[in-house]
């Protein structure tokens, strides 16, 4: 819809004013879906009251799947068709997946992003993320009973933007409108902050199953302002039982070169269980029963702790170069919250204590808190939440650059910028009557672009011919609320122009999401016309409302001729409504939206103008 | 004032035209105007609403970048004020300041530790303070800004210097 609704306080000009968002968080190991009901924030259960979705799609032959659970059940049986951690996977080449043997799939190297092979056929990583996203889309309408409107997604602080644009990709793959993507540790800490109405610096210490992010976020009356962040967005409680495995195999006198895709799986659970087992233990026993061995140890909390301590220090690194950033003293932080299930480990939460010299806040289920933090924020951008709303300013984690002669890096966004935000750079041309100029955009802390990386590849053509130095190259970076980016570039004296969203080479096209989700989701279709009429006919009322309330508030933005053609496309949804014809009343939106695209945006101006002009006389 | 996205830093937050500012007020300045363009609060809104909050979102941080920066805020006033710094161009530097910069820079060669690296960057920042008073009273008492450029490109050096050090920190912490 693009009409505003700028409407006086207490006039809400939307007939059905309740919509359903959800928050989800998308984890490696396990996923989970929450939202608002009557005002409280939940975790949406499954039939049989669990709440955790193993985030494990298994693929059967005969195009059927079995999603969580099921799916977890059967990896020791079929690990090269059972898919966990894809996560890990997500906007990653296979070169950057590093000890991939450690993974029992087939991967197949593709550009952008690894897929896997399976008897289904070839995945890639988001489409098995889809998976898991529409199982949770399907819980959530199951509970409702109705459509969801919206949904919030959290990534890690830490994701770059392929992994960011990649998760995206996925939930529209799931059918789902994504309000925002939000950080996992800003989603905690307004889950913590509302429930604790906590105030000053705190740092979320976020280590889930395959990554770990670091958030230094500073807490003023519903104003969560992230300062700075870090991590390492392949770091989670997938290492831990790896080193765990090594550790063992180690000791068994194994090679992993004599172990089978099922033994790897096997070897994986043992660990997982064993290491659960030690989080309340001094010793617990790893067995595991091998295709040419079996293994069976008391395995001592110590030697866990020391197998592991390398992993537990490379998180407080990040955590220094984080208030190192942040410009903070450890002294100057008043809580650290631990979120992700891998903080249970008391290895863990005992170094975290000894370096902030603090006992860590732990009242909220660090497994939850993501989730919940996810579905307060998407019931307030839905629009259900009136009055002083949360305001989140979050950052960008990795700085965004360009590459320039010798294969360096020009920086252009730094780290740790506020968002959204726009900044800019000049170039020129480096030979005489050079008409075209590459651009290779870039995303890392390095100085050589060999070791960024490369998000995007465009070309700026029709420079008119000039000597070497004289053309005035403004290149923009802009980089949206969800932290993803759009490059254009401008040639300031001939005023040619390039642009360029920001997708990764396997992002997918419209018309392939639109193929995909008729594979996949909507096999349901029964009542769909019924319902596609029924929604349609909402979505005119609400069209119709809006622009009625835009057009009694704002009306002198207009001259006649352009209120003329407004009132004719009104009068025509109007029309419209009356025949029983989803595509036609749908058509007449989409007019009527279009129609007043440009109304809307300068109601919005005189609105942003208004709001920003009554703060300064209140405050002067 | 009407305002638009053309008026300048200090129009749009609404503050004096001067180097010292309060930093808590900033901040709170900020907020409250974040509060009101987010593009959050313009959800549920459309394309059109979310371009335009977008402008003016970018527009806000964009001055708040500048002006909580006192290097930038004070780059900023002497630019307003008919004296850019030209920093690409002008780098005649006092002699005694370019030999500091010498001592500093064999310093950082020879450090090894990280503590070793702490004690050069707390130096660093003391010196980061010293200079920031000496622009203070060019721009606000003296109203002296050809001075304060100088002065400027000065501390940019020094902040330079200080970036590397905490990349050499950030190295050897890696």
């Amino acid at each position: 819809m693009a009409l505003l609704q700028l409407s006086e306080p207490g006039q809400t000009p939307d007939p059905h004013a309740r919509r359903i968002a959800i928050g989800i968080d998308l984890g490696t190991t396990h996923s989970l879906v929450a939202s608002v009901r009557s005002g409280v924030a939940e975790c949406l259960p499954d039939e049989q009251g669990r709440v955790l979705l193993p985030s494990v799609v298994r693929y059967l032959s005969a195009n059927g799947r079995q999603i969580g659970f099921d799916a977890l059940a059967a990896q020791v049986q079929d690990p090269v068709n059972t898919i966990s951690s894809a996560k890990r996977l997500m906007g990653r080449g296979l070169g950057d997946i590093g000890k991939h043997s450690q993974f029992p799939y087939q991967f197949i190297d593709k550009p952008g992003m690894v897929t896997l092979q399976t008897v289904a056929g070839e995945k890639s990583p988001v489409e098995v993320s889809a998976e898991i996203l529409a199982t949770l889309r399907q819980r959530a309408e199951d509970t409702f009973d109705n459509d969801i409107d919206g949904a919030v997604i959290t990534v890690p602080a830490y994701f770059d933007d392929a992994q960011r644009q990649a998760t995206k990709d996925a939930a529209q793959l799931a059918g789902l409108n994504v309000l925002r993507l939000l950080n996992e540790p800003t989603a905690a800490a307004i889950a913590y902050g509302l429930d604790n109405a906590s105030e000053g610096i705190y740092a979320v210490y976020d280590l889930g199953g395959g990554t770990f992010d670091i958030s230094i976020l500073r807490l003023t009356q519903g104003v969560f302002e992230v300062v700075a962040t870090g991590g390492d967005s392949a770091l989670g409680g997938d290492d831990y039982d790896r080193a765990l495995v090594d550790c063992v195999l180690a000791r068994a006198g194994l090679g992993a070169d004599t172990l089978s895709a099922s033994d790897k799986a096997a070897l994986q659970k043992a660990a997982r269980a064993c290491k659960e087992a030690l989080s309340a233990a001094e010793s617990a026993p790893f067995f595991v029963q091998l295709s040419k061995a079996s293994i069976h140890f008391e395995m001592q909390a110590a030697d866990f702790e020391t197998a592991c301590a390398h992993l537990t220090q490379r998180t407080l690194a990040a955590v220094r170069k984080a208030l190192r950033d942040a410009n903070l003293a450890k002294d100057e932080i008043k809580g650290v919250v631990l979120v992700g299930g891998s903080t249970r480990m008391p290895q863990v939460r005992k170094a975290v204590a000894s370096f902030f010299g603090r006992e860590p806040l732990t009242n909220l289920n660090p497994d939850e808190v993501v989730a919940l933090g996810a579905a307060i924020s998407a019931n307030q951008l839905i629009g259900n939440q009136g009055g002083d709303d949360l305001l989140l300013l979050d950052v960008i984690p990795l700085s965004l650059g360009i590459e320039t002669m010798g294969g360096l890096v020009e920086r252009i966004v730094p780290r740790n910028q506020t968002i959204p935000t726009a900044m800019a750079q000049d170039f020129t041309t480096y030979k005489d009557g050079q008409t075209a100029l590459a651009l290779h955009v870039v995303q890392g802390e390095r100085d050589l672009v060999a070791d960024c990386r490369s998000l995007a590849r465009f070309e700026l053509r029709g420079i008119p011919p000039m000597v070497a130095g004289a053309a005035r190259i403004r290149v923009t970076f802009t980089v949206d609320a969800d932290g993803l980016l759009s490059v254009n570039a401008h040639e300031q004296i001939s005023g040619v122009q390039a642009h360029i969203d920001v997708k990764p080479s396997y992002g997918l096209s419209d018309e392939e999401i639109a193929r995909m989700l008729q594979d996949s989701f909507l096999t349901a279709k029964q009542d769909m016309a019924a319902r596609a009429l029924a929604e349609a006919q909402v979505d005119a009322d609400r069209m119709i409302l809006a622009t009625t309330s835009a057009l009694a508030a704002d009306v002198d933005l207009l001259d006649a001729d352009e209120l003329g053609q407004i009132e004719r496309l009104m009068a025509d949804l109007a029309q419209a409504r009356i025949h029983a014809d989803a595509a036609g009343v749908e058509a007449a939106t989409q007019a009527l939206a279009k129609g007043t695209e440009s109304f809307a945006a300068q109601r919005m101006n005189r609105g942003i103008q208004k709001a920003l002009a009554g703060r300064n006389i209140e405050s002067v | 004032m009407n305002l638009n996205l053309q008026s300048n830093d200090f129009e749009l937050f609404s503050i004096p035209l001067q180097f010292s500012q309060d930093r808590a007020a900033l901040d709170a300045r900020w907020k409250e105007l974040q509060r009101e363009a987010h593009p959050d609060k313009f959800a549920a809104q459309g394309a059109a609403a979310q371009r335009v909050a977008m402008q003016w979102s970018v527009r806000i941080n964009e001055a708040y970048q500048r002006l909580k920066n006192p290097l930038a805020r004070a780059s900023y006033l002497c630019e307003l004020n008919g004296a850019p710094i030209n920093a690409e161009n002008n780098t005649a530097m006092p002699t005694q300041f370019l030999m500091q910069q010498m001592e500093w820079r064999e310093a950082l060669e020879e450090a090894k530790t990280v503590g070793d690296l702490e004690k050069i960057a707390a130096q660093t920042r003391a010196s980061e303070h010293a200079q920031m008073d000496k622009i203070a009273q060019s721009l606000d008492a003296a109203r002296d800004f050809a001075e304060a450029a100088r002065q400027v490109r000065s501390l940019m050096f020094i902040e330079r210097f200080a970036s590397e050090v905490d990349a050499r920190i950030d190295r050897l912490e890696a």
